[in-house]
């Protein structure tokens, strides 16, 4: 692993992924994640869902090779169609400009180029993917940092928002990599497969909380 | 994992970055505004666009913890139009999101110096915070730092950098000095020993005039910004 892909799995990176609780603040809303038992549930759950969609779009745009407009508009529109909730599809482009401005700063590369070129804002996943290929990593890195992200994510929320002991959520994070580590080895065939046949799945609730969430009066979380 | 497998031309590191959004001439003055919690950031805040709105183009990101609430008094205030107003989301840590990650606030002050297109001034109100929280220069080019008088007048002596090192110091809300048993000349020669000569302006902002002081600093950095 060289440099330039540690920083990019470094929480401190800024491209404002301190802002994100991956539903975390809305579960808790409604009372379904409040210990490191129910946080882990639902950690598994995300990771296995749109966290398994994210890090297989992410791992297939970190694979291209002289991108076009046209291959980039198409991932587009599959990953698009994954996420019913219009709340997070705009929460997916905002983490992706964001990430952008930091990642743009920093590196370069064709699919960076490209994903900075896109009128409509590229999705988060495929600038991960653009970053990790621009910084010499493989699809299968592109992959295990977008489960990372997402894991970090739901974890660090769960500490601020619940006062949860922070070593055993790190116990659980641990836990639920194992499960990870095995779902990557599908990063080959992701980073080769046509867009339209990569993950699907997704989770109803998942998507219901984050429409809900992005209409509260205060929140404190972006999703 | 090292790049051996990888065309070497996907590599242009050693070539210049994409040019940053702001790069060039930007008109905007960005002026941050942080301080700890209830020493009066939303009401200078409002002060200052009541003063100065109709002699500039003004837009407002502010981050309050909950987040809508700050700009809900701003809108409810009428002191600028809603859509020259927009709330960021700091996922529980003001200091993160205005010094170590400055993402979700950039991103949010060039969208609306973009959708506006003549901003002379955007203000950048932090979240409530701890002494120690600063701006990034990535985010604003000067910042305010307020303190409030009845939160204790051995403030301005901890110092911290946001008491020593912000480009000017407002110590507020000088009219409750007497209701406290705050010292305000204690408060001020503590400022000043602490700040190198950098500036340090006493307000009560009971009403708007009594941030005159504060606006017409502002004036006097947008026209430095600008020279």
């Amino acid at each position: 692993m060289n440099a330039a892909l540690m920083m990019l799995i470094d929480g401190r990176f800024p491209a404002g992924g301190h802002t994100n609780s991956a539903g975390v603040e809305a579960a808790v809303r409604i009372g379904d994640v409040y210990d490191d038992a129910t946080l882990e549930r639902y950690l598994v759950g995300r990771l296995a869902t749109t966290g398994m969609v994210d890090a297989a779009f992410c791992a297939h745009v970190a694979a291209f090779v002289d991108p076009t407009a046209e291959m980039l508009a198409l991932v587009d529109a599959e990953y698009s169609a994954r996420v019913p909730s219009p709340k997070l599809r705009d929460a997916s482009r905002r983490f992706g400009r964001q990430m952008l401005r930091a990642g743009s700063t920093v590196w370069r590369g064709p699919t960076l180029d490209l994903v900075a070129r896109s009128a409509v804002g590229a999705h988060q996943p495929f600038v991960l993917g653009a970053l990790v290929a621009a910084a010499g990593g493989t699809p299968h890195d592109a992959a295990s940092l977008s489960f990372h992200h997402l894991s970090a994510a739901v974890t660090s929320a769960a500490i601020r928002l619940l006062g949860l002991d922070p070593m055993s959520v790190a116990a659980v994070q641990a836990t639920v990599g194992e499960r990870v580590d095995v779902w990557v080895a599908q990063a080959d065939r992701w980073a080769t497969s046509s867009p339209a046949s990569l993950p699907a799945s997704g989770g109803s609730l998942t998507e219901i909380l984050a429409e809900d969430h992005g209409r509260w009066d205060a929140r404190l979380f972006v999703a | 994992m090292p790049p051996h497998d990888v065309p070497h031309d996907n590599f242009l590191n050693d070539s210049a970055p994409l040019d940053r959004a702001d790069a060039g001439v930007r008109r905007a003055l960005r002026v941050g505004i942080g301080g700890p919690v209830g020493s009066g950031k939303t009401t200078l805040v409002g002060s200052l666009c009541a003063l100065l709105r109709d002699d500039l183009s003004i837009v407002v990101v502010t981050n309050d913890i909950f987040t809508s609430e700050d700009a809900d008094a701003l809108r409810e205030a009428a002191v600028l139009a809603t859509e020259r107003i927009v709330a960021v989301q700091t996922g529980c840590c003001p200091h993160t999101a205005i010094r170590d990650d400055i993402a979700a606030n950039l991103d949010a002050v060039e969208e609306l110096e973009a959708l506006h297109g003549d901003v002379d001034l955007t203000l950048v109100e932090s979240g409530g915070d701890n002494l120690t929280a600063i701006f990034s220069r990535g985010l604003v080019d000067v910042q305010i730092f307020v303190l409030d008088t009845a939160g204790g007048d051995d403030v301005p002596r901890k110092g911290g950098p946001g008491v020593a090192m912000a480009d000017l110091l407002v110590i507020n809300k000088v009219d409750l000095a007497q209701y406290v048993g705050s010292d305000v000349d204690r408060m001020l020669s503590d400022a000043r020993e602490r700040r190198d000569g950098r500036p340090v302006i006493p307000t009560s902002l009971v009403d708007q005039a009594g941030a005159q002081a504060v606006a017409d600093w502002v004036v006097a950095q947008i026209a430095t910004h600008t020279a």
